[in-house]
């Protein structure tokens, strides 16, 4: 075993398996914001700022109200939810049949709200867990176990997601839905009730990014910009609305921002995927997977 | 069973129904036919909820259907095989014909349902997991039938079913609602192929420009002159 890994460099080996860790996190923010964008054709861009209050419930819950980890984390992913199911509620519905423009101003809108309501009610601190996770070590490389758990946490949330999309009633009419929305009362459908689940599950998926997150960085009131706009390349990358191109970009991404972190800066890793991202809105401008016309 | 009393219906400031006086009663079929734009398709819709009429009274069984929220409306046994098929092309045959189980009533029968669906089509049996919008148009013409008819209804809506479809697939598609008439449940059948609907329906009325011109018998319509010149070239 040892020989036969030698014969790789073992740097670039590590680096290629956090580039997997880190894609299935991206996957998971990803397939959030595809859900919604893909539904119920709204961009959420305070997207990141429902994980930022994750990251900030899980913090409170753990460290002030003295809960385990374990116990505060479906707690964060409910308030995360009921969060997505209020944001709906209050700013999208009023604003559905309204221009795209309005409604992505008044997403825009509610992610300063958050940040700023953040900033006031909590401070501009660094803030963490205080959860130290070992590092595995395997033939002389090293992955700590938050990165693996929240690599195995996201892929069963996809796949409950994937079960609940494809086996139940109400998954199959949030497929449908987008397919054609006006014929939706004929089959007995509630498109609010849909709308409303839908924005619920978003916000589940942000609270699970959201206790997996806050494992490997600070909470503070602007985390969501250092993972949100990499989220919105994600699912332009992979075509917005489509779940599978947003998996593959999303491993794609992690990938890149690894290796180019690897051979120089972590900085430099994301220059290059941002780069990337450039190119390939010139080669492929509605997503990797895209049939060419 | 459906009873349609001095409707009026439109689309913003456009009306597209005037007082139009409808009833099916159990057993029977109905056709409705009449030109382009003369408001068929938006009976149809009036029937189902998509749209609200203005004025008048729809009731079904006695229930005012008018005030039923759109998304129950097919929980009073009404299923309506809309205009130009509107499957869910990227979901499976079969996914389609669930989702015409959907509301709760249905998903308890579905088994059962889905059993009297590939008898009447076995095609879609062979075709379940192939995604809708692949198939032909006829095939997705019995698919979205099949999917009204998993709800279970008491009446069936159909809104031209024959546009768009090749003249032997026509034949089968009026062969079709013979035999879904035969078992008993009730029809309305909006068409713009006169000839045929005739030969299928106890009933018919002529709706033009949004109001009903003539109503009798399909023998009374086929001897109608009205009829005869407008639509039969005779």
């Amino acid at each position: 075993m040892q020989s036969f890994l030698e014969i790789f460099d073992i740097y670039l080996l590590e680096a290629m398996v956090n580039g997997i860790l880190l894609g299935g996190l991206l996957a998971l923010l990803a397939l959030g914001l595809n859900l919604i964008f893909g539904v119920i054709d709204v961009t959420w861009i305070c997207y990141a700022e429902l994980v930022m209050i994750g990251m900030y419930g899980m913090y409170f819950l753990v460290q002030y109200y003295g809960l385990s980890y374990y116990v505060a984390a479906p707690l964060a992913i409910v308030l995360v939810a009921i969060l997505g199911a209020l944001l709906h509620y209050l700013v999208i519905a009023p604003l559905l049949s309204a221009a795209p423009i309005n409604q992505l101003l008044a997403t825009g809108g509610v992610l300063f709200v958050l940040q700023s309501f953040a900033t006031v009610a909590f401070g501009v601190d660094f803030r963490n867990l205080g959860i130290r996770l070992p590092v595995l070590a395997f033939a002389d490389m090293h992955f700590s176990y938050s990165r693996l758990l929240a690599f195995g946490a996201a892929l069963i949330g996809m796949v409950v997601v994937y079960f609940f999309m494809t086996r139940t009633y109400t998954g199959t009419a949030i497929r449908a839905i987008s397919q054609d929305r006006q014929i939706m009362a004929l089959m007995g459908v509630d498109t609010k009730k849909i709308y409303l689940i839908t924005s619920a599950l978003g916000g589940a998926l942000a609270g699970l990014a959201a206790c997996l997150l806050v494992l490997q960085y600070d909470v503070h009131p602007f985390v969501g910009l250092s993972f949100g706009p990499i989220t919105f390349l994600i699912c332009v990358l992979g075509g917005l609305g489509n779940f599978v191109g947003g998996f593959v970009a999303a491993f794609v991404f992690a990938e890149i921002i690894s290796l180019g972190g690897l051979f120089s800066d972590l900085e430099w890793g994301y220059v290059l995927a941002f780069g990337f991202f450039i190119v390939m809105m010139f080669v492929r401008p509605n997503g990797l997977l895209a049939k060419r016309s | 069973m459906l009873e349609l009393k001095s409707l009026d219906a439109g689309y913003g400031s456009f009306q597209a129904l005037f007082g139009v006086n409808l009833e099916v009663k159990a057993g029977e079929a109905v056709g409705v036919i009449g030109p382009n734009g003369a408001g068929k398709t938006t009976l149809m819709r009036v029937i189902s909820g998509l749209i609200r009429p203005t004025r008048g009274t729809i009731a079904m069984e006695g229930t005012d259907v008018v005030a039923t929220p759109a998304h129950l409306i097919v929980g009073l046994g009404i299923a309506h095989v809309p205009e130009n098929r509107r499957l869910f092309p990227r979901l499976t045959v079969e996914d389609n014909l669930k989702m015409g189980a959907y509301m709760p009533k249905a998903r308890a029968k579905f088994a059962e349902r889905l059993e009297v669906v590939f008898d009447l089509f076995p095609r879609m049996k062979e075709r379940r997991h192939q995604m809708a919008g692949t198939m032909s148009g006829g095939e997705q013409q019995m698919c979205a039938i099949g999917r009204a008819l998993m709800s279970d209804p008491k009446l069936l809506l159909l809104d031209e079913p024959s546009a768009g479809l090749a003249p032997v697939v026509v034949q089968q598609v009026f062969e079709l609602v013979r035999r879904i008439r035969s078992g008993g449940l009730t029809v309305l059948i909006v068409e713009q192929n006169v000839q045929q609907v005739l030969k299928v329906v106890d009933r018919a009325y002529l709706l033009e420009a949004g109001t009903i011109r003539a109503t009798g018998s399909a023998q009374e319509m086929l001897a109608s002159d009205l009829v005869k010149q407008a639509y039969l070239g005779v």
